[in-house]
């Protein structure tokens, strides 16, 4: 038996996790539109690849990854594109962004697509197909998963796969484990040879026992070796990916740290089993599993194409009339969705139907009385109620002073508070705050380097003008003495003068500082030039996203 | 849109004081069956008061009434000073003190949560130092036999000051184990003498030990429902053994046992109670700990070497001026940074 660690803190909210867990996941019908956001992950919004009118078909990438940080966005059925607008997301600003609506046409008809042998192939070429895929990490952080499938160099000893979920009302994951255990196991090998990875633990709160048990038994029939199902005892937030690693391998990952430079990588366990999907079946991203709950008749878990609208999913969960908010993700960490419009993305794990009676409002905040309530529960081992102290106070040096970014915003101090104060809030402020006074101070700093750079310009003009005026005058005194001395020849003198002005403008105007190169030199240049021609062709391929980029 | 978190335990300040006041029950009901029922008096007395300050001040400071008066933080000062007056003291004693309180140094140092010391020693102080002669004047317990005054008779000594005709106070009253101490070991007498004098039972005071015991008790409730830490109790309480102890080791005809110290004057009720007050209290648990022990090496100084026959009350005060510095300088590493320097 391994021995387990645990993390500091954590809380023990009401988990609601039955009321969803009582049905098979669910296919959705085809909805009337897709709202299919261009930036689904962390980083670089995608680019649009199809045009207004164009048909689509399943599968087909309407949008490629720009620049390393990114991913691809693909049509999840076949139709006609009807719009690309700026549309609200489902997304915590509330703010529009860039999405492509499409129309399906009921066929659902494939792009021609197809698995490889992952075992033949290339981690370099997998990763490009998990690129292309869209694959990005589904527990919620998207973050591209090519990227984190590349150690750097790191030798990583464990593989964590993450199927603790915590938050209460969730249970995607969970149905996820018991309906598709093998191919997470799968996708989860793959992971372990991309990064070359000694064992692999999978992380499971012990309220999953289904799911703990169909893990078990797919790791024994599939003979994966090393590779080791552990339940972890519920609390939130062990599905913390920080907290998951602490727990499973006693690793603490600081803040501002990547776990592989500590010899840890950790996934998801949708995100597994999608790598599984893109790479031996060759299907990108299209869905995922999606709990619908709260203030609803049928809470279930449903397999949602990317794009579907949110009202039509939560009719068919029967969403109760007294519905007044839809929350994505749980009730610790989840984000009150703008509008029941937006289309369901790759990092929507959970829609809860709230209404005033599901999540009442919370009683008017008292000041604090230092009861340390939050210092008790915070898994990051910070002092909640100091944070809370300086960010009121907008003393913002102090509140990094005090490891502000170390918060994870895991709502556990709010969560405990008697006097009610929402502190999250309170540290989601401050980092927002400190965030725009870097962004303000960079502006500022550039703004006074252009100016500093402008008045130099000027200087250095103005000491130019005025040498070459002190030339030309220098020169005139020579000439009119010259004049005054020979007289006879000024003519053949002039002459001569002039020829040689032009000869080294000439000289000045072309400097050929190539023609006398060394041997060395040009086979360098050579060198250099192929070099550009490579990246020019690169640069080329991965805007087009046809071929693999050349391994680095 | 609103943010997460959604949900929250149920738990409010006002749950927590009324837990602590429920604590205090236990002490309570040994001193009304050790002492009689006076103390119930100047609790009432204290409460009435406590809470008709707090909503004068927070209208003059233009907070909501009703969710800061219901937060029974009123109520707890109100009771834990009224437990550090002689029950016979007069009315207006107690309704000063309490108003002390509430108003200077709870609502003038900016109310809940702000204010830098503990309100009902505050009170304490005030009383002893203005008012040394009135804070004297304990009750004898029922077990040493003497003359009592009726309930009635009580009432009436507080409200209006009037004895029955055939009784003087030095009858009814006694100084408490602590000063009845102090002053024989004065005179000359060795502790072994002077614990053979009526006025004491097995572990200290005769009636007040008991009383000490229910309020330890009531702290042990808190500490297992998880109302306090147990850092200031236990660290509080064993400073206090420490230092008793090496005295006592040294000298025993001078210095009473730790024990003595333990179950006399204030130090049960300040070790649950009064130190544990959070908004006065250091946050981190190094820092709780080094204020306890402060608390408790002072509390005994204080107590043998000082001018006052008990030092909780001054104790806790000294080492409330210094929670901010004990806070800064107990900063506890976080999360993955433990190895490192920083």
């Amino acid at each position: 038996m391994r021995t387990l660690f645990a993390f500091h803190g954590g809380v023990h909210p009401p988990t609601h996790k039955d009321e969803s867990t009582r049905t098979p996941i669910a296919q959705t019908p085809l909805p009337s539109k897709l709202v299919i956001p261009l930036s689904q992950h962390v980083g670089n919004r995608a680019v649009p690849i199809v045009q207004v009118g164009e048909r689509v078909l399943k599968g087909q990438k309407i949008g490629r990854p720009e620049g390393k940080l990114s991913s691809a966005v693909h049509a999840s059925t076949s139709g006609t594109v009807s719009a690309i607008d700026m549309q609200l997301v489902a997304h915590h600003s509330g703010l529009p962004d860039l999405c492509v609506t499409l129309i399906p046409d009921g066929k659902d008809e494939w792009i021609a697509h197809g698995g490889v042998d992952t075992k033949q192939t290339s981690h370099s070429e997998l990763r490009h197909l998990l690129r292309k895929a869209g694959v990005v990490g589904l527990g919620g952080a998207v973050f591209p998963s090519d990227l984190k499938t590349d150690a750097h160099h790191h030798k990583i000893k464990t593989l964590v796969i993450n199927g603790a979920e915590c938050e209460p009302y969730i249970t995607c994951d969970d149905m996820l484990m018991r309906e598709r255990a093998t191919d997470i196991l799968r996708g989860a090998g793959i992971l372990r040879e991309l990064l070359h990875a000694e064992e692999v633990l999978i992380g499971i709160e012990d309220n999953k026992p289904e799911a703990i048990a169909a893990m078990q038994l797919a790791v024994g029939q599939d003979k994966h070796d090393k590779m080791e199902v552990l339940s972890v005892p519920t609390m939130y937030p062990s599905g913390g990916a920080k907290q998951l690693i602490r727990i499973l391998t006693g690793i603490e990952v600081a803040a501002g740290v990547r776990s592989t430079e500590m010899g840890v990588q950790c996934f998801n366990v949708a995100t597994a089993y999608t790598v599984w999907r893109a790479l031996a079946h060759g299907e990108p991203l299209l869905s995922r599993i999606v709990t619908v709950t709260g203030n609803v008749s049928d809470a279930q878990n449903f397999d949602v194409l990317i794009g579907t609208p949110l009202d039509e999913l939560v009719a068919l969960a029967g969403s109760k009339p007294d519905t007044d908010r839809h929350i994505m993700g749980g009730p610790m960490m989840g984000v009150d969705l703008p509008a029941g419009t937006v289309g369901i993305t790759k990092a929507t794990n959970c829609i809860i139907e709230s209404s005033p009676k599901l999540f009442p409002p919370q009683p008017p905040a008292l000041p604090c009385i230092r009861c340390t309530r939050c210092t008790d529960v915070c898994p990051a081992e910070l002092q909640p109620q100091d944070l809370y102290w300086f960010a009121k106070a907008n003393n913002f040096g102090k509140t990094q002073e005090f490891h502000l970014f170390d918060c994870i915003e895991c709502g556990a101090c709010a969560y405990v508070c008697p006097s009610n104060i929402p502190l999250v809030q309170y540290y989601r402020y401050a980092k927002s705050e400190i965030h725009e006074r870097e962004r303000d101070k960079k502006a500022a700093d550039l703004a006074r380097e252009r100016h500093e750079y402008r008045q130099l310009r000027i200087e250095r003009d103005k000491q130019e003008k005025a040498e070459k005026l002190a030339q030309k005058e220098r020169e005139a005194a020579a000439k009119a003495a010259q004049a005054a001395a020979t007289p006879d020849d000024t003519q053949q003198r002039l002459i001569e003068e002039a020829l040689a002005r032009a000869k080294a403008q000439a000289a000045v105007a072309h400097p050929q500082n190539t023609e006398t190169l060394t041997p060395g030199q040009s086979a360098e240049i050579a060198a250099i030039e192929a070099r550009r021609a490579k990246i020019r062709e690169m640069a080329a391929d991965a805007g087009a996203d046809d071929e693999p980029p050349k391994s680095h | 849109m609103l943010s997460s978190p959604f949900i929250a335990q149920p738990s409010s300040v006002s749950q927590i004081m009324l837990r602590v006041l429920l604590a205090l029950i236990p002490g309570i009901a040994l001193y009304v069956w050790y002492f009689g029922p006076a103390i119930l008096v100047s609790i009432t007395l204290a409460s009435i008061t406590a809470l008709a300050t707090e909503a004068v001040m927070l209208k003059l400071r233009s907070r909501p009434i009703k969710p800061f008066i219901s937060d029974n933080t009123a109520l707890l000062t109100a009771w834990l000073l009224a437990l550090s007056i002689p029950p016979l003291a007069p009315w207006w004693l107690v309704v000063v003190g309490t108003a002390f309180a509430i108003a200077v140094s709870k609502h003038l140092y900016g109310g809940l949560g702000s204010n830098p010391f503990n309100p009902a020693m505050i009170g304490y102080a005030v009383l002893i130092i203005s008012f040394p002669v009135h804070m004297t004047h304990w009750l004898t317990p029922h077990a040493l036999g003497g003359v009592e005054l009726s309930f009635v008779e009580q009432l009436n000594y507080i409200f209006n000051g009037v004895l029955p005709s055939h009784l003087t106070l030095d009858a009814i009253t006694m100084a408490t184990a602590l000063d009845t101490l102090k002053t024989q070991l004065h005179l000359g007498l060795s502790v072994s003498d002077i614990r053979d004098m009526p006025i004491y039972g097995r572990l200290a005071g005769k009636g007040s030990e008991m009383v000490a015991i229910g309020f330890a008790i009531g702290g042990l409730y808190l500490i297992f429902t998880r109302i306090i830490s147990w850092h200031l109790p236990v660290a509080y309480l064993a400073a206090l053994f420490a230092t008793a102890g090496v005295f006592h080791l040294v000298d025993p005809q001078h210095y009473v046992t730790p024990l003595f110290h333990w179950f006399s004057g204030a130090a049960m009720i300040g070790a649950f109670f009064i130190l544990t007050d959070p908004v006065t209290s250091p946050t981190t648990a190094k820092g709780k700990i080094i204020f306890a022990v402060g608390a408790g090496i002072l509390t005994y100084l204080i107590r043998v070497f000082g001018g006052f026959p008990d030092g909780m009350a001054f104790a806790t005060l000294l080492m409330n001026i210094c929670v901010p510095l004990i806070d800064a300088y107990t900063q506890p590493k976080v999360f993955g940074k433990k190895g490192a320097g920083k």
